[in-house]
């Protein structure tokens, strides 16, 4: 705590200092920092050894001090102990201005706009970097703070270009809204402008590097919170640059959220250039299906086309940030899209657009006529709940019990415990985690936003983090058990170094990835996490360390509702008609025969539709309001931003449609009252944007009963995804999720033995339907 | 004389009538009233109209269009009242007489109204030969719309939106996009002049003084759609009219 003062101290009075830490190669995370639980972390450095013993993690727990009284502008304010002169304006409901300092990021110190007069201070104080002491008194509006704010404004203003009416940063820029209140008509600066040239940061950030005022928000973002030292601040004063040191594109899968933090308009969106005004959008407040996490977004639409997808801020999901495929595929949902029914005449004819009704007759003809053994549903990723429910109803009706869920092993106990296929620390608990172990998971690819989490953990925190899986930069140090199943035994028996250091944890956390549960063996490689997590103590108290991390926004949602084969189900006999929710992965259609009667309801032409025989268009996610349900089973609803195209239409509706075409109608016809039906069948989507915790544990003996094998196959743990920007069929449709292939291509060949993969990324995906 | 010659009365009730007081009045009040504004011989008249008044109240209620014995323009403000009477003051002793006689017989008032036709016949015309003659034009003039260019023929525009934003008639749609060179410019840049109100807030708003309000207003057409202005439309007007324009400009340039 005293180091961690001394050092804002330091950085306070001494501005060379701070910017000095982060010249240079190293930029290393800085000493100090207030983060925004308003507690004074001492950060360690990102050497710091993954084998510390747990023991001295989980002894830091001190009891929070009384708050300390100050007077801002002569009320009294109560603050924690150790907060900042800003965070106790803050708390007083006083505004201060400020460009470098973000609450979630370390103390820069260096942009001066956040000056305070303090009683007894002889010169005004940057109230970012100076602790409070008791009974200090804080004045924010006196002639000396305005004069002193309006000096620093004249100065950030001296080398700022006036092009804000071709900035993108324009009508929501920081700099513009100060300018306002402390900047002068006209500037007495007469010299020549400083000009910086643009770098080039890859296919989603756009530079104009003449614009930066040096805040160095992305340099601590990149640093801090992405994990990679991509980006830095050389030479000094005048010829002061931000920049990457050599010309390469930003490596991290969160590099979106610079765009953000940039307070003015030298960081902006590169697809969204020039595209829109900020006055021009109709902000719609959703929920991000392209990944398991479903973080918070604003989808901002401007007439019938999303222009931008910004993140919204959740604590208890995404913080403030999104990930690059959620912020930026959205291109994706304007290309390669089904906005009209389509059927396929006769065998290998091609797809034919037709009409609702004869496409719905078409489906409701296959259906009806195939007997219900080899009657099979597949709920794909981006499939909702409700069409989830609603075509579960519909298989119940014709007696189909092979129901699967797209990467899931079909087993007709996997949804029966909901916390075995749950993240059941939560999100957000998961930072309370003392030793973490991975099984088959690629945390970067498959949860940024957690892996960034685990990364504040990992460093700061001195967490032990060890992975049975692929080896892979997660951007924290973590131990590698090897990437097999046989690693998990040594674990079990003790032969790994790594169990005594679960062993030692008050509170070990193991996250199964979602590649195990597609292994053959998934029930083996399952049963044997369980098992460890019985024994090291996962589960004790309100803490349940045993996670299961789900990459796509379906799955929980079709496990919640128990959309796996039923008792009567045979999985292998071959299926005569397959319904495919949103299906499009290749594991799926290879698994389908030949002569197999296909529907396909979904929103892009890909894979699916390219085999099915129907093709039945659906809505993406910001076309509709659905329910989906993330990783930690929290049940969140996207609302609907823009219409879908063509004579798209809800996914729920269609199913209901084609009930009613095939002879038996679903017993709802509106959304509540399929809703109530979801509630029906698992209570837990009754409360929307809440976690409910799951009560029962499993006993171990679960999947020792279960029908798949228990036995773990020795092939080598993978993560579910190899390609991060190109996971789902938006991501495969979007211009933007290309160019970051091509630039990043190299990234994913070094990690990755995906040679194949990388074959296929290069070409864009032809529409399946012709034209 | 002359005022006394011009001295108009216009009788009371009309007055009641006409005025929103006047009907707001009941009727017995209205009569008093009435009586009481016009002393002098006028007071028997309009008592009498007040009269034909609080017969014709009803119709006041009335809906205009349905059969009443009450004619329906007692209740409209706007029908001239026929009983009204332009009389002249009366002669008070006999030089009022014998003025007002010798002016009628000398056809006084007859020579003055045909001098001043006569004046105005050798007097500087106001009427001017249009379309081939025109009125001058303040430069401040905010006529048809133009986007410009500069000497390069680079067009000006940057696709701020900020017309479009401020437009109080919503008249301009504004498309963008990043040209191949990086900079910003308007895919589609449209004006509907039959939204625009001409209140020249666009040009006033333009950083670049791209989008002008011209001085040209003869641009009238036959049909809608040919005032709805595309940005090639706009391009061409502005490659028409630059010289005035920048000549204009420049002549506002120390006001702005």
């Amino acid at each position: 705590m005293s180091v961690a003062s001394m050092s804002m101290w330091c950085r306070a009075s001494c501005r060379a200092s701070s910017l000095s830490l982060l010249v240079g190669g190293s930029t290393g995370p800085l000493l100090g920092g207030i983060h925004n639980n308003a507690l004074v972390r001492t950060l360690s450095s990102s050497s710091a050894s993954a084998a510390a013993t747990p023991a001295a993690a989980a002894a830091v727990a001190p009891e929070e001090p009384p708050p300390v009284e100050v007077f801002v502008n002569g009320e009294s304010v109560q603050v924690p102990k150790g907060v900042s002169v800003m965070q106790a304006c803050d708390a007083a409901g006083v505004d201060v201005p400020r460009f470098c300092y973000h609450q979630r990021l370390s103390i820069a110190g260096n942009c001066r706009m956040c000056l305070v007069e303090v009683t007894k201070s002889p010169k005004p104080v940057a109230s970012c970097a100076m602790p409070i002491m008791p009974g200090m008194q804080i004045h924010t509006e006196t002639p000396l703070v305005k004069k002193a704010r309006e000096g620093v404004m004249e100065f950030l203003l001296a080398n700022h270009p006036l092009d804000c009416p071709i900035c993108d940063q324009g009508g929501e820029c920081d700099l513009q809204d100060m300018s306002m209140a402390y900047g002068s008509d006209r500037g007495r600066f007469v010299e020549e402008k400083r000009a910086v040239e643009d770098k080039n940061l890859g296919p989603l950030v756009k530079t104009v590097m003449t614009r930066c005022i040096h805040c160095t928000r992305c340099v601590r973002f990149a640093t801090e919170v992405a994990g990679v030292h991509d980006l830095g601040v050389t030479g000094r004063g005048g010829s002061a640059e931000i920049g990457t040191y050599l010309e390469k594109a930003l490596t991290s899968e969160m590099s979106g959220n610079v765009i953000d933090l940039c307070p003015v308009g030298a960081l902006t969106s590169k697809p969204y250039a020039f595209t829109a005004r900020s006055w021009e959008l109709r902000p719609t407040e959703s929920v991000d299906a392209t990944d398991g996490i479903g973080a918070s977004i604003r989808v901002d639409a401007r007439g019938h086309e999303v222009m931008r997808i910004v993140p919204r801020l959740n604590e208890s999901v995404n913080e403030e940030w999104i990930g690059d495929r959620g912020r930026f595929s959205y291109d994706g949902l304007r290309r390669q899209r089904l906005d009209a029914p389509y059927v396929r005449g006769e065998k290998g004819a091609p797809l034919r657009k037709a009409t609702w009704k004869d496409a719905l007759e078409a489906a409701a003809h296959g259906l009806r006529s195939t007997p219900s053994t080899k009657l099979m549903a597949v709920a794909g990723k981006l499939a909702d709940a409700e069409s989830i429910c609603a075509l579960k109803d519909l298989m119940a009706m014709y007696d189909g019990q092979n129901l699967q869920v797209e990467g899931v092993t079909p087993s007709s106990d996997a949804a029966d415990v909901r916390s075995s296929y749950v993240f059941n620390s939560t999100l957000e608990r998961i930072e309370e985690a003392d030793a973490i172990l991975l099984v088959g998971t690629d945390l970067r690819k498959e949860a940024p936003l957690l892996n960034s989490r685990l990364r504040r953990s990992a460093v700061y925190d001195c967490v032990p983090v060890a992975s049975v899986g692929p080896d892979v930069d997660l951007t924290y140090p973590k131990k590698d058990l090897g990437d097999s199943a046989k690693a998990i035994d040594d674990l079990l028996s003790g032969a790994s170094a790594f169990r005594a250091v679960l062993d030692g944890a008050s509170k070990p956390a193991i996250i199964v990835g979602a590649h195990v549960l597609s292994r053959p063996d998934a029930y083996g490689v399952l049963s044997k996490c369980v098992q460890l997590a019985n024994d090291v103590g996962c589960v004790s108290g309100d803490w349940n360390g045993y996670n299961v991390l789900h990459e796509c926004a379906g799955r929980v949602a079709a496990l919640d509702l128990g959309f796996v084969p039923g008792p009567k189900a045979d999985v292998a006999t071959a299926p005569g008609f397959v319904y495919l929710m949103n299906a499009d992965d290749e594991a799926t259609l290879a698994s389908i025969p030949e002569d197999a009667f296909v529907v396909y309801q979904g929103h892009h032409g890909d894979a699916g539709a390219a085999r099915a025989n129907v093709v039945l268009p659906g809505a993406a996610y910001t076309e509709k309001g659905a329910t989906y349900v993330n990783t930690e089973g929290r049940v969140q609803r996207t609302k609907r931003a823009v219409p879908p195209p063509g004579s798209a239409r809800e996914d729920w509706e269609v199913v209901r449609a084609l009930s009613e075409v095939a002879g038996l109608a679903l017993p709802y016809d509106d959304v509540d009252g399929l809703r109530v039906r979801m509630a029906e069948v698992s209570p837990t989507f009754a409360s929307v944007d809440s976690v409910q915790q799951s009560t029962i544990w499993l006993n171990g003996s679960t999947y020792a009963a279960s029908k798949g094998s228990s036995k773990a196959s020795t092939a080598p743990f993978t993560s579910s995804i190899s390609n991060y920007f190109q996971a789902d069929v938006i991501g495969r449709s979007s211009k933007t999720m290309a160019r970051c292939v091509e630039t990043r291509g190299e990234m994913y060949a070094k990690t990755h033995d995906v040679g194949s993969t990388l074959g296929e990324l290069g070409e864009p995906s032809a529409h399946p339907l012709g034209d | 004389m002359a005022a006394s010659r011009t001295l108009l009365r216009v009788c009371s009730s009309s007055f009641v009538q006409a005025s929103p007081v006047g009907r707001l009045l009941a009727p017995a009040a209205a009569t008093s009233a009435a009586a009481s504004f016009c002393p002098g011989p006028w007071a028997a008249h309009s008592a009498a109209a007040a009269q034909t008044h609080v017969v014709a109240a009803p119709g006041m209620f009335a809906t205009r269009g349905i059969a009443t014995s009450t004619p329906a323009r007692y209740a409209d403000p706007l029908t001239p009242p026929q009983n009204t009477r332009i009389t002249m003051a009366e002669p008070k002793n006999f030089s009022e007489v014998l003025d007002g006689s010798s002016q009628t017989l000398f056809l006084t008032e007859l020579t003055r109204g045909m001098s001043l036709t006569l004046k105005y016949f050798f007097d500087k015309k106001h009427t001017i030969n249009y379309p081939f003659e025109k009125g001058p034009l303040s430069p401040r003039f905010r006529g048809e719309h133009a986007l410009r260019r500069y000497p390069t023929g680079e067009e000006r525009c940057i696709a701020c939106k900020l017309c479009e934003a401020v437009c109080p008639a919503q008249a301009i749609t504004i498309e963008t996009e990043e040209r191949e060179d990086g900079s910003r410019k308007t895919t589609r840049y449209d004006i509907d002049m039959t939204k625009c109100i001409y209140c020249g807030f666009c040009q006033e708003a333009c950083p670049v003084d791209a989008i002008v309000e011209g001085p040209n207003f003869e641009y009238a057409a036959f049909s809608h759609e040919e005032l709805l202005y595309d940005k090639e439309k706009l391009l061409a007007n502005g490659d028409r009219w630059e010289t005035e324009i920048a000549k204009n400009l420049e002549s506002e340039v120390q006001y702005r």
